[in-house]
């Protein structure tokens, strides 16, 4: 296996980003090629409204299965999973999605924060991180987590981003392993091909 | 951060102590509130929480509290609230008598919501609406009907988008930046506790809400409270979930059929 295939063993990729975020992701979709090996999550934030619209949008850039997350969904390899708006997304032991409405962290609901740290807490070092652009210092502490539970973090390169603000706050303040621009973001979760 | 352990520990504390069964909650985000409360009321360690927790039955409450989520808003979900309207309250009309439950009411604005439609269909008088939350707390800020100002004019939207056309600041009148709804809306509501890990059945209903709770609990006790809400609904009575919670998988999905593209479902069987 070639030495930039960085995620081996990976059963998790969860994406997290905000404003500017959903360009990088329908430039990144396309270029993975199914079957994923592992389950990749989006917390993206949004708009408090219970549409569709974002799953159908990210669902033409590719040929894997995109889900908006339901109540106890199982997370399977191979499958793309979106944060439903307007609920925190947690992940249970038993390898189950679970949703809370609880308070908003940095103003946002979903929060990456929250799905990080759920996310580190059930995966350990078969999770990676990966955090977008945004204007918001959501997932810096959500990256410390699972650093701390052994896993992998990346954050976009701050001057590819729209937005600089969340990845340059992410690498002041966590331990980040990779910053790369969208094309290294492409190889780090696709096959490893360039 | 609190271990897997040391939940358990907790979970069986408030249980043997207290007679509150958390055990079957949905364990991610219930450990998550225990955190957020260590860190809140800065607990030096995971030792001092459960002393205060098993010795301080005052603290009890607020952890109790603090540990079930209360956000809520009126007419959530607008679309949701548009299809009450359109499909479920018309054939509510005849009846001599309506019977609605708001099972996990919280602060109550959803109850408030629900009479408004009643009002706006005429049913009103002749409605009863029983609204229950684990949290005695939080039903006695719903039956002030007061609530903050602050968010009224998102609920004003909500109401828009769910059909509403009269004037919403009709229901209710404004001060000190709090807004105190009808008494006409409160005088039909009853306010209880009730839990629904391990309480039964109190009467038989037209239509129970219970929106954002199932979330909470784990598939076990998912099953348990469907199946209580189908020993409390009538024939040909409705069964409202949240948006993301669903009737499919569960036990009792055979004899429902769902209403429109809402998360609504009509007991057939």
């Amino acid at each position: 296996m070639a030495e930039n295939r960085i995620i081996e063993g990976c059963k998790v990729v969860v994406i997290g980003g905000s404003t500017g975020s959903i360009d990088v992701l329908l430039q990144l979709l396309p270029t993975l090629q199914p079957p994923l090996p592992f389950a990749l999550v989006l917390v993206l934030h949004r708009k408090n409204t219970a549409d569709s619209t974002l799953a159908n949008l990210l669902a033409l850039k590719t040929s894997i299965p995109v889900r908006e997350v339901d109540d106890k969904d199982p997370i399977l390899p191979g499958h793309i999973y979106l944060a439903p708006a307007d609920y925190h997304l947690l992940i249970e032991q038993a390898g189950t999605f679970s949703l809370d409405d609880s308070e908003k962290v940095h103003y946002s609901r979903p929060a990456i924060d929250v799905t990080f740290e759920s996310a580190a807490d059930v995966y350990g070092p078969a999770l990676a991180g990966i955090l977008l652009s945004g204007a918001n210092a959501d997932g810096t502490a959500g990256l410390r987590a699972i650093k701390r539970a052994g896993g992998t973090t990346v954050v976009q390169q701050p001057d590819t981003a729209q937005v600089a603000y969340m990845p340059q706050q992410a690498i002041a303040n966590a331990p980040v392993d990779f910053v790369l621009d969208v094309q290294a973001l492409a190889q780090f979760i696709g096959t490893g091909r360039v | 951060m609190i271990q897997e352990e040391e939940v358990d520990l907790l979970l069986n504390d408030l249980f043997e102590v207290y007679g509150y069964d958390f055990t079957h909650y949905a364990r991610a985000s219930l450990k998550r509130r225990i955190n957020r409360l260590w860190t809140l009321d800065k607990f030096p360690s995971f030792a001092e929480l459960r002393y205060r927790v098993r010795a301080d039955a005052s603290y009890l409450k607020r952890f109790v509290e603090e540990l079930t989520v209360n956000v809520t808003e009126m007419f959530r979900d607008p679309l949701f609230y548009k299809t009450l309207r359109t499909d479920v309250i018309p054939a509510f009309a005849s009846k001599p008598f309506i019977r609605i439950w708001h099972a996990g009411c919280s602060t109550g604005e959803e109850v408030f919501s629900m009479a408004i439609l009643l009002k706006e269909a005429g049913l009103l008088h002749k409605a009863l609406l029983y609204a229950t939350d684990l949290n005695s707390e939080v039903l006695e800020t719903a039956r002030t009907g007061i609530f903050a100002l602050g968010p009224i004019k998102q609920y004003s939207e909500n109401y828009r988008l769910s059909g509403g056309t009269v004037d919403f600041s009709a229901y209710y009148t404004a001060q000190y930046g709090y807004v105190k709804f009808q008494d006409e809306l409160a005088a039909r509501m009853v306010f209880s506790t009730h839990n629904l890990v391990s309480d039964h059945s109190f009467n038989e209903f037209d239509l129970i809400l219970c929106r954002n709770v199932l979330i909470y609990f784990d598939k076990t006790l998912q099953d348990r409270v469907l199946t209580l809400f189908n020993d409390s609904l009538g024939p040909l009575s409705y069964l409202g979930l949240g948006a993301k919670e669903t009737l499919k998988f569960s036990t009792i999905q055979t004899t429902y059929k769902q209403v429109g593209a809402e998360k609504l479902w009509r007991k057939i069987g």
